[in-house]
Order: structure tokens, then sequence, then C-alpha cells
């Protein structure tokens, strides 16, 4: 029996999280495996914990806003705190499908990769995302070819399933504001491998990307210097 | 004694009271203290001996006394800045931790609970 977490952090989600978590469990998963969910209140100003508490799930509370990486991280504590196998991030927007999970499950039942990222550039179809974006993106794929070389396109993404040293790794050190392209870096550093499986996204159904306009300057650099800051430091 | 330098004396010694007072009270903890204690010791040593600054320029060989009071003070103020950002890093980690935790344990009392109670 494997046991498998999904971490739904939510920022004002009330709207897009009954949809997910309706498709969540209704979700058909292989024998084998024995879900629960686990939604992350990154300390929302709507009723997202109200939410949250009408469906059967594990509700982790912040108190504080954390950001994304900290409310993700409380996930990965309470997984490897209760002896989690696997654990899956899913955003809290609707823009990981559920069934898509299935993919990844498969892929790790085939390889027993360490971190399966579900990426958007290896397949055709579903939603891609502006120009900027993608150059964003590419640049990042970029960097950390230089940094890991590793070839992970849609680094960017937050749609992963960690196994059990994936889990203890980012538990205990992931990158607080913008996670996913650097902490790439630290896999590499700690010899996990990853590996991308060709996932279909959705457009985001309610609320705004986290990255925006101006804000995408701060994010490049931001994430650049703690790449290069995470490459250099000591494992 | 000129003019200024009783206006300096002056308000060194109310500054350094204050600080007194401030760590008397617990408002401001030892270790940021002693960084303005040093820094307000320095002026009152210079206030007192006038002579002392151009002494200090020529050992530097800084063209204008001013010059060395201005690029000595931007330094020290930088430096400290850049204690507190450190200062400020580490009780931001700490605050992470805290909250994380507090949510496990929310998580795990709740747990408790409903298993205590059946209903």
């Amino acid at each position: 029996m494997t046991k498998i977490l999904i971490i739904i952090p939510c920022y004002n989600e009330g709207n897009s999280l009954p949809l997910i978590l309706e498709q969540l469990l209704h979700l058909k998963l292989p024998a084998h495996y024995k879900m629960e969910i686990a939604v992350v209140n990154d300390c929302s100003k709507d009723d997202t914990k109200w939410v949250a508490g009408l469906y059967p799930v594990i509700l982790l509370d912040l108190l504080v806003n954390l950001g994304i990486g900290g409310a993700v991280q409380t996930g990965f504590l309470y997984a490897r705190d209760n002896g989690f196998d696997l654990a899956c991030q899913i955003d809290g927007d609707g823009q990981h499908p559920p069934w898509e999970l299935l993919k990844l499950l498969e892929f790790y039942d085939q390889t027993k990769t360490n971190v399966i990222i579900g990426s958007r550039f290896l397949d055709e179809g579903g939603f891609k995302s502006s120009f900027a974006r993608r150059l964003g993106i590419r640049y990042f794929h970029r960097l950390n070819q230089l940094l890991t070389g590793g070839n992970i396109y849609d680094s960017t993404s937050g749609f992963r399933l960690f196994d059990k040293t994936g889990i203890a790794l980012v538990a205990e050190k992931y990158p607080d504001e913008f996670p996913e392209p650097a902490s790439l870096v630290l896999f590499s550093k700690y010899g996990l491998s990853v590996k991308e499986v060709p996932v279909i996204m959705s457009e985001r159904l309610a609320g705004k990307s986290s990255i925006r306009n101006f804000v995408s300057v701060y994010y490049c650099i931001k994430v650049t210097i703690s790449m290069l800051f995470i490459f250099i430091r000591k494992a | 004694m000129s003019r200024i330098q009783v206006i300096t004396i002056v308000i060194n010694c109310v500054f350094i009271g204050y600080i007194a007072r401030l760590i008397t009270k617990g408002k401001l903890r030892e270790e940021y203290a002693i960084v303005w204690c040093i820094c307000t010791v320095i002026l009152v040593v210079f206030s007192f001996w006038t002579k002392g600054l151009n002494l200090m320029s020529k050992i530097f060989g800084v063209f204008d006394p001013p010059n060395l009071v201005f690029t000595a003070f931007i330094f020290l103020i930088l430096i400290y800045l850049l204690h507190l950002s450190v200062v400020s890093s580490k009780s931001q980690h700490s605050i992470t931790r805290l909250t994380q935790e507090m949510a496990l344990l929310k998580e795990k009392i709740k747990k408790t609970e409903d298993k205590d109670q059946p209903f």
C-alpha cells in the first residue's frame, strides 16, 4: 500500500477549490494507492478555510501568510511526519487537472524517480501561457541546464510528485517565495533524480497568477540569485 | 569650548541616556545597543578632542576633514543596515517555522479531538 498526500496550497482560492476537491475525491487511483488530501490555507482573506472544512480533507491552517513556498513546505512536513510515501503538489487555482496525476503516478511506478514534474511543454494541447511567460521559462530552462546539467523544460511547473527521499529534502529546505525553478538546483545538489512527464494544464479557474508584469522582473532576478546561491552553497 | 561642541556633547549625553533607558526597560536588546553606544562614544571623544579630526584625516590621507566624518559614518551605517537585514531574515525564518509547526499542531489536536468524541 502506497500512501500519497495531495498538497493543495491555497491563497484566496475559495471559488475554485470546491471543483478541484470534487474532482480529486472522485479520482480513481490504482488499487495500491491510498490518497489523502491536505489543503494548506495560506492565511486567505476569503472563505477558503470554510470551504475546505466542508470536505473530508486535512486542513493545515497558517496564521501568517508565508507565500507559496512556505505553504507547500507545511504540506511536505505533514507528509514526512505522518509517513507518507508520496506527496504531490496541486495548485488550488485549477491549473493542474487532478486526473493528470495518474500520468505522474504511472511514470513513478515504472521508474521510481525521486521527483516527477508535470510539464506543459513536452506534449501538444492544453493551455500554454503567454509569450513573455514562455520567454522567462526558456531563460530558466537554460539557467537550469547550466547549473544542474539536467534537462527540465518546465522548471516553473508546480505540479510535482515527490517520493520519500524527495519529501525528506523539501520538508527540510525549500525556497520560500518562488520555489519551483530554484528547487531544481536543490534536487541536483542532493543527487535526486528528476524527470518530466507531459501533462495538459488548463487555464486557472479563478484568481491571478502570483507572477505578473512588473512582478516578473523581480521574479527573474530573485529566482536567479536564489538559484546561484543554492548552487554554490555546500550540500 | 565652542558652542557647537557644547551642543554635540549635550545631545550625545541625552542619546546615551535614552539608549540606557531603552535597555533597562527591555525594549532594546543589548546586542543592538552596542553599535549605538560605540557611535556615541566616538562622537563624544571627537567633540572634546577637536584636533583629533584633523589628525585622523591626515593619518588616513583625507584632504578635507569633514569628508572623513561622512565616509566613516556612511560606512558604519551601511554595515549596520546589513546587520539589520540579517536579523530580519533570521526572524522571518523563525516565523515561517513557527507558523508551520502551529498549523501541524492544530491539525493534530483536531484529529485527537475527533477521535475522542465520536458523534
